[in-house]
């Protein structure tokens, strides 16, 4: 079994899909062994993403501690989900794919990838459950802004799950056309790993500018994880520094990794909200980009060996959060994020580094709608 | 040997009856659906078809009460179920080929466990228009009993047209392994039966299949003549 992460990854997914996956794995090799590839994102993230993104001190917002927020909220598009939708475009067109699909919950991952397309005049389609195209409408309206088509998936869940099930299967009916451009740390191989090393820059410079600014490490890393990919990008940072903890924060709806059993969903074995069965079951969260049964198989390694620890934050104390970094910082997270933000101010711990992977405009009108 | 007629359906409390008639309608091979909640390899017909078996109640051991009964009423003819990972993930790798093997199984398939994966698990293995010669070559060598083409790059589902891939596949196919072929996804109607029969060895019908059992055993077992019918008319 092509198993990555201990006894999770693997490639669970129909034949016709294998070959694809096959030339996906040689394409990313070479591109990671070609000194242009790595100067091509370089140039991109500087010139057009705006990277590096900086780091913030949230004084006002835990008082007693030294919380340095990720500003991954100031990158072009609004969200983290813009680093791996610049690599893997990038990776598309070495692989000679002219047409992408994509699958996107919150919508922010949507947006990054129509976004890519947009800028590299690639055809783009966009699968999003019914109910996330409700809660997170603005970022429809983008999407189609930008020229992508947006499909709505409109049976079982409505939300992630689903179109990350459309979205396979577009691609295995188109896969010799089109190049998968899948959102999070999820999916058979090579796509965890591919999606962790192009999210690990996140990781990378916020090391280096703690390290500046502070001149240590910080006693703890904190991040939200749905699929897992901006944790999975911040953590890669630290992962060696054994005693930074690391900690991800999952929806407590939504606890793939806190409340789920090994089992499999699209293309991975990994830790899964599901039945005695195997039957995926229906997670719950206010944050569309957290309402996932699923997570990175890397992550369910990275619980089991003890690398990582992982915490879960209701809908009521992610929106408290959200609106307390509002009022204390002046900078309005996404709900997804807000999560991270309400564990990391009660941590047993002084200097903690949050990743804020995401900006909360597309939010308002959910989280105001509760708040009022 | 003549033309072999796979027969899917969802397993449903209303299977057995349904396989018994399609096996009376000249069905040779009846596969039995495991329903799963996310099939990727699904489309909608069959997808529906399983979310409503689901909600039925129709779990791994269900169904495999289903498979013990469907035994029952169809002598010996070959019971394969086809379902997804998660299922034997969850229910003992092992496990579930044991059970479903003293249940009155003849092999499994298992959508999205291509060949290479878990070798020891044995089963019908697949091959698709995609598929390289290494692949088709491995394949073969690890199947049960047969091999089943998947004319289409796509998911399950009825389509206007034979897929012209076919042919081309199933040439390929024969001068690398060497055993019988049998082609499914896209093939509906008696036309594309006798075509993909002229060039395979068998063929499996599951989506038209699921539907028209929608109306019955009679209305299945008629379905399953015409098929016959139009197998019968390719020489072997």
């Amino acid at each position: 079994m092509t198993e990555v992460f201990g006894a999770y990854g693997g490639r669970y997914v129909p034949e016709t899909l294998i070959p694809a996956l096959d030339e996906l794995e040689r394409g990313w090799r070479e591109a990671l062994a070609d000194d242009a590839f790595h100067a091509e994102l370089h140039h991109l993230a500087t010139t057009y993403a705006g990277r590096p993104t900086p780091l913030t001190l949230a004084e006002r917002f835990a008082p007693g501690k030294r919380i340095y927020l990720k500003r991954e909220d100031l990158l072009h598009t609004g969200a983290h989900k813009l680093n791996n939708a610049l690599g893997q475009a990038v990776l598309a067109r070495r692989l000679g794919k002219q047409r992408i699909v994509a699958e996107t919950g919150a919508g922010q991952h949507g947006v990054a990838t129509a976004t890519v397309c947009a800028r590299f005049g690639l055809d783009c389609v966009v699968y999003m459950g019914e109910e996330d195209m409700r809660r997170q409408k603005p970022n429809v309206e983008r999407m189609r802004l930008l020229g992508a088509e947006v499909r709505a998936v409109d049976f079982g869940t409505k939300t992630l799950k689903e179109a990350t099930s459309e979205a396979i299967r577009d691609w295995i009916t188109n896969v010799e056309t089109t190049h998968y451009l899948i959102g999070s740390c999820v999916g058979p191989a090579p796509y965890p790993e591919l999606v962790a090393e192009l999210q690990s820059v996140i990781g990378r410079e916020a090391r280096e500018q703690l390290l500046a600014v502070e001149d240590r490490l910080p006693e703890a890393v904190v991040a939200c994880v749905g699929g897992g990919s901006n944790a999975i990008g911040i953590f890669h940072g630290f992962v060696e520094d054994e005693d930074v903890r690391l900690v991800g924060v999952e929806a407590a709806g939504a606890a793939s990794l806190g409340t789920g059993r090994p089992g499999v969903l699209h293309g991975a074995r990994s830790s899964i909200l599901a039945d005695e069965d195997g039957q995926v079951a229906d997670a719950h969260s206010i944050s569309a980009g957290l309402d996932y049964p699923g997570v990175g198989p890397e992550h369910a390694y990275l619980r089991d060996i003890g690398r990582a620890e992982y915490l879960g934050a209701t809908d009521d104390e992610a929106l408290t959060a959200f609106r307390d970094l509002a009022r204390t910082e002046g900078i309005i997270p996404a709900l997804e994020p807000a999560h991270a933000l309400a564990r990391a101010r009660e941590l047993d711990a002084e200097l903690i580094l949050v990743g804020l992977s995401g900006r909360g405009d597309k939010d308002l009108a959910e989280a105001l709608a509760h708040l009022t | 040997m003549r033309k072999q007629l796979v027969i899917y359906l969802m397993s449903e409390p209303e299977t057995p009856d349904l396989a018994r008639a399609a096996v009376d309608g000249g069905a040779d091979i009846i596969e039995l659906g495991f329903p799963f909640s996310d099939p990727l390899a699904d489309g909608p017909v069959i997808r529906r078809a399983g979310e409503r078996a689901l909600k039925r109640g129709m779990r791994t051991r269900q169904c495999m009460d289903v498979l013990a009964q469907t035994r029952a009423l169809v002598g010996d003819t070959p019971l394969v179920p086809m379902t997804y990972s998660a299922l034997l993930e969850a229910y003992g790798w092992e496990r579930f080929a044991a059970d479903i093997a003293s249940a009155g199984a003849t092999s499994m398939i298992v959508s999205d466990l291509p060949a290479g994966e878990r070798a020891e698990v044995r089963r019908v293995q697949l091959v698709a228009p995609t598929s390289t010669d290494e692949r088709i070559r491995l394949a073969g060598e690890q199947t049960d009993g047969w091999l089943y083409l998947v004319t289409v790059t796509g998911t399950t589902g009825a389509r206007g047209e034979l897929s012209p891939a076919l042919a081309g596949l199933v040439e390929r196919t024969r001068r690398l392994v060497d055993v019988p072929i049998y082609a499914g996804f896209g093939i509906s109607t008696p036309a594309h039966a006798r075509a993909a029969a002229e060039l395979a060895d068998g063929i499996a019908v599951g989506t038209r299949a699921v539907e028209v059992a929608e109306d019955g055993p009679n209305a299945l077992r008629e379905y399953v003549a015409s098929l016959r019918e139009a197998l019968e008319a390719v020489a072997v």
